[in-house]
């Protein structure tokens, strides 16, 4: 191929203006239209040596179905992604891609890289607008998969197993399908009807899904392995940190888990037309900077009664650990940023949150994450009035699904550990992957596990016969 | 979709549900809660397992009107179906053979009390129930009470039927009589549950309190049900729902009760204004 011209600037993907989004739920981002598609497509090089599928997690043949989506083959584009990651809707959204495919492309440099998130989504909402093509599962094994959760790494190791000719049934606590890409993630990111799409698709291959079970109450694992011939847990980080810190339980003082369930799970931004209200005030602070407390800031900024929200953070923005596009966003928002401040603790009245005292921090030496390590100043406290507090500072594992599993065991966060090649627990035919073993991930990393397991359990299951 | 097999009025504002659940029926032990949804608008709310029936597969709840979803609720008849009814949630109450059991409930606290009572008869105990309410049209439940307990005491406010007075006044009685008791379990509103743990304190007799705070997921998720148990904060849903008595701090549970009270009001509100009359309230 003769070698192509660098061409610098990337195509922008359109969004809707930062004060008209403000005001409701739907997507910021409106997707490349065809042309824009063809025309961001012409920048990749079509590297041989494809430093950006290296990058990505579960190795996307990002040169191949960028050359479709080039010569408007869009649909096989799709197809492309899906041998290696089965919801481009979905990972084109949420990926990090600056610190995965995108932060190894070539062309970023010199100039911005390829737009692979972008050119991934569209491809995967193209394929999904003509219709996708129907599976057909050509051997039957006759052999029972259960899935525990119906999250990333759960619908992933689903639909391996389902393509390989396994009965698989997904478990799901929830009321709701889709885990964190539901209940956490918001519909202005990731509306709910590409969760819906795949999931119905994911149903018409033949998965059931048994909503409101909850593994390791209304059936243990042991009892799990008595029906099924093997088991995969993808429960998720759904276990939330506080701050232990004065005054964390008055009023008004949320994790972000609850605060989003009720937002987004429960619609409380409907409210009274749905039934589950969030109190919030005027004045809304979010602790932390990953992804969810950006999640939380800007979901809070479109509720009605919020007028002002602050993200709290005790390194400096540059520490941030939320995608660039994120924080981005939140600031075009609105969204005030108090960074290098830590909470000290929270104040009351008559048992509602009232304000936090702060201290300032400076940044010192790197501690082991390679991060400079925040360092409070003395003396430099000071007071911020708000109504509400969000913390949003992690989640590790939810033990609930193997309390009382002796066999599997469990890290210093309650991670379980797996065997790192076919992601086996210490029992026999049950396996795990996603967030569980993490602690915390990505999506695509979750997705990459459930894959991972169905591999492991097939491999399990044919040595078993 | 969880089928209404049953429904009826108990005593006034309080309905009796037998519904079927035939796993967590099967699962379901003493103290443990199921968390239902009445409709895909509804919200998740949390109601204990009074009694279950594995062979049936049905589990019983049942439920005061005190806003929007239980109202909701009671607009529900047999043959209805509530669309979610996820359990059982919660830890089992911890059963011994004590002795003597004194079980307190208050008004709805008689759920997790009669199931309760249940799981200690059957390891031997003796088994005293002090059960309380305001006045005689809400009684309810007496009949089953007395079929499981070696002695029961009810007691109205107004005097209207048995004891006149506060169910501490009768749990005071007991232990000023002389009698030996060897563990007090109580569940019912929050003050009620404070006096009790108040005065058993006094008296050195172990307390477990079932305790009621708000709910959303009720696996540990969210920790919206969080409570402070000898200065550590606790999920009441995964911790609990009962814990050592003495240890609780009764008035920030109360508190935090209040979280959303204005929304509640403005819910309840709505609801009245557009079912006019299809409920009795
Ligand atoms: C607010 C927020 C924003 C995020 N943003 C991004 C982002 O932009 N990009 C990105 O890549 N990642 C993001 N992440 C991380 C990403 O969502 C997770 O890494 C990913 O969802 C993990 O997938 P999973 O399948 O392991 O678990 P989950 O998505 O958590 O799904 C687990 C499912 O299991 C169910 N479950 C749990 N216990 C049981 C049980 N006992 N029985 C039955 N079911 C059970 C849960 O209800 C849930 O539905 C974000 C996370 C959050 C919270
Ligand atoms: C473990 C547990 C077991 C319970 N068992 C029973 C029972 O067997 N029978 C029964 O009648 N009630 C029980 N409750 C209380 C019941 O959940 C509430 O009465 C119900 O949620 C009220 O909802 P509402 O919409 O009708 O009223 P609302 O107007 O929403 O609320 C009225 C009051 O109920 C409380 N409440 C509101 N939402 C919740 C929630 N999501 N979770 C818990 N409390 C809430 C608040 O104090 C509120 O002020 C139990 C609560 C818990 C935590
Ligand atoms: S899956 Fe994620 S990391 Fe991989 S190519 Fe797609 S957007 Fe990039
Ligand atoms: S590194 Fe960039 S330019 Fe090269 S193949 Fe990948 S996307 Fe294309
Ligand atoms: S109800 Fe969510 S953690 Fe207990």
């Amino acid at each position: 191929m003769a070698k192509r011209e660098i061409i610098k600037e990337r195509v922008l993907v359109p969004e809707r203006k930062p004060e008209e989004r403000v005001k409701d739920f739907k997507e910021v981002k409106l997707g490349y239209t065809p042309q824009l598609a063809m025309e961001e497509a012409k920048r990749c090089l079509q590297c041989p040596h494809s430093p950006c599928v290296k990058a990505c997690p579960v190795n996307v043949p990002i040169p191949q179905f960028i050359k479709l989506i080039e010569e408007g083959k869009f649909v096989e584009a799709a197809r492309k992604i899906k041998e290696e990651n089965i919801l481009p809707s979905v990972c084109g959204r949420v990926c990090p891609q600056e610190i995965q495919c995108e932060g190894a492309c070539v062309v970023g440099k010199v100039g911005d890289p390829v737009a692979i998130g972008a050119l991934e989504a569209f491809a995967g909402d193209h394929e999904a607008s003509v219709g996708y093509e129907k599976i057909v599962i050509t051997e039957k094994r006759n052999r029972k998969v259960a899935i525990v959760g119906s999250g990333p790494a759960g619908i992933a190791c689903a639909a391996d197993l389902i393509k390989m000719g396994y009965e698989v049934t997904i478990f799901e606590a929830l009321h709701e399908p889709g885990g964190v890409l539901v209940y956490g993630i918001p519909e202005f990111r990731l509306p709910n009807e590409i969760v819906e799409r795949e999931l119905s698709f994911l149903k018409e291959m033949g998965a059931k899904i048994e909503l409101n079970f909850i593994v390791g109450k209304t059936k243990t694992v042991y009892e799990l392995l008595e029906e099924f011939d093997a088991v995969f847990i993808g429960s998720g980080a759904g276990l939330p940190y506080m701050l232990n810190i004065e005054g964390l339980n008055l009023n008004g003082v949320y994790s972000a888990n609850e605060f989003l369930t009720r937002v987004l799970l429960m619609g409380a931004y409907r409210f009274p037309e749905m039934d589950t209200p969030v109190f919030t005030g005027k004045r809304l602070a979010v602790i932390g900077g990953g992804n969810t407390a950006m999640d939380v800031a800007r979901t809070a900024l479109r509720l009605k009664e919020v007028e002002e929200v602050m993200v709290i953070y005790r390194r400096s923005k540059e520490e941030m650990p939320a995608r660039v596009e994120e924080v981005r966003h939140a600031e075009e928002e609105g969204v005030i940023f108090k960074t290098l401040t830590n909470p000290v603790r929270f104040l009351g009245e008559n048992g509602w949150i009232k304000g936090i005292e702060c201290v300032k921090m400076e940044l010192g030496e790197p501690d082991e994450s390679g991060r400079r390590k925040p360092i409070p100043i003395p003396g430099s406290e000071f007071v911020l009035e708000v109504d509400s507090v969000v913390m949003a500072i992690g989640q590790g594992p939810n033990p609930v699904v193997v309390d009382g599993v002796k066999e599997i065991k469990r890290g210093k966060k309650g991670e379980i550990i797996v065997d790192p090649e076919t992601l086996m627990t210490d029992l026999p035919g049950v396996f795990a992957g996603g967030d569980v073993i993490r602690g915390g991930s990505t999506v695509i990393v979750a997705m990459g596990d459930g894959r991972k397991a169905a591999k492991g359990i097939h491999e399990y299951l044919s040595r078993k016969q | 979709m969880f089928r209404i097999v049953k429904k009826r009025e108990l005593a006034e504002n309080v309905d009796e549900f037998i519904i079927e659940a035939p796993l967590i029926a099967q699962k379901a032990k003493p103290g443990q809660f199921v968390i239902i949804r009445v409709s895909a608008k509804g919200e998740r709310i949390p109601l204990t397992i009074a009694d279950k029936d594995p062979e049936a597969g049905t589990i019983t709840l049942m439920v005061q009107r005190v806003g929007k979803s239980t109202y909701h609720l009671s607009c529900f008849d047999e043959g209805n179906s509530i669309r979610d009814v996820v359990g059982p949630l919660g830890k089992p109450t911890h059963i011994e053979n004590w002795g003597h059991v004194v079980a307190v409930g208050g008004g709805l606290g008689l759920a997790p009390i009669h199931h309760i009572a249940q799981g200690v008869k059957e390891v031997g105990n003796e088994l005293t129930v002090i059960m309380g309410f305001r006045r005689k049209e809400l009684i309810f439940w007496e009949d089953r009470m007395e079929l499981l307990a070696d002695r029961v005491i009810v007691t109205t406010n107004d005097g209207s039927y048995g004891m006149k007075g506060l169910v501490t006044d009768a749990l005071k009685n007991l232990l000023d009589s002389g009698t030996k008791i060897d563990m007090v379990i109580c569940a019912g509103p929050v003050p009620m549950m404070k006096a009790v743990a108040d005065l058993t304190r006094n008296y050195g007799v172990p307390t477990v309190a079932s305790l009621n705070p708000i709910m959303v997921d009720g696996t540990g998720m969210c920790g919206a049900c969080r409570v402070t148990v000898g200065g550590e904060v606790k999920f009441a849903c995964v911790d609990g729902p009962e814990f050592d008595a003495h240890q609780v701090d009764f008035d920030e549970l109360m508190n935090r009760l209040r979280m959303f009270r204005e929304k509640e009001e403005e819910a309840m509100r709505e609801f009245q204004r557009k079912h006019c009359g299809c409920y009795r309230g």
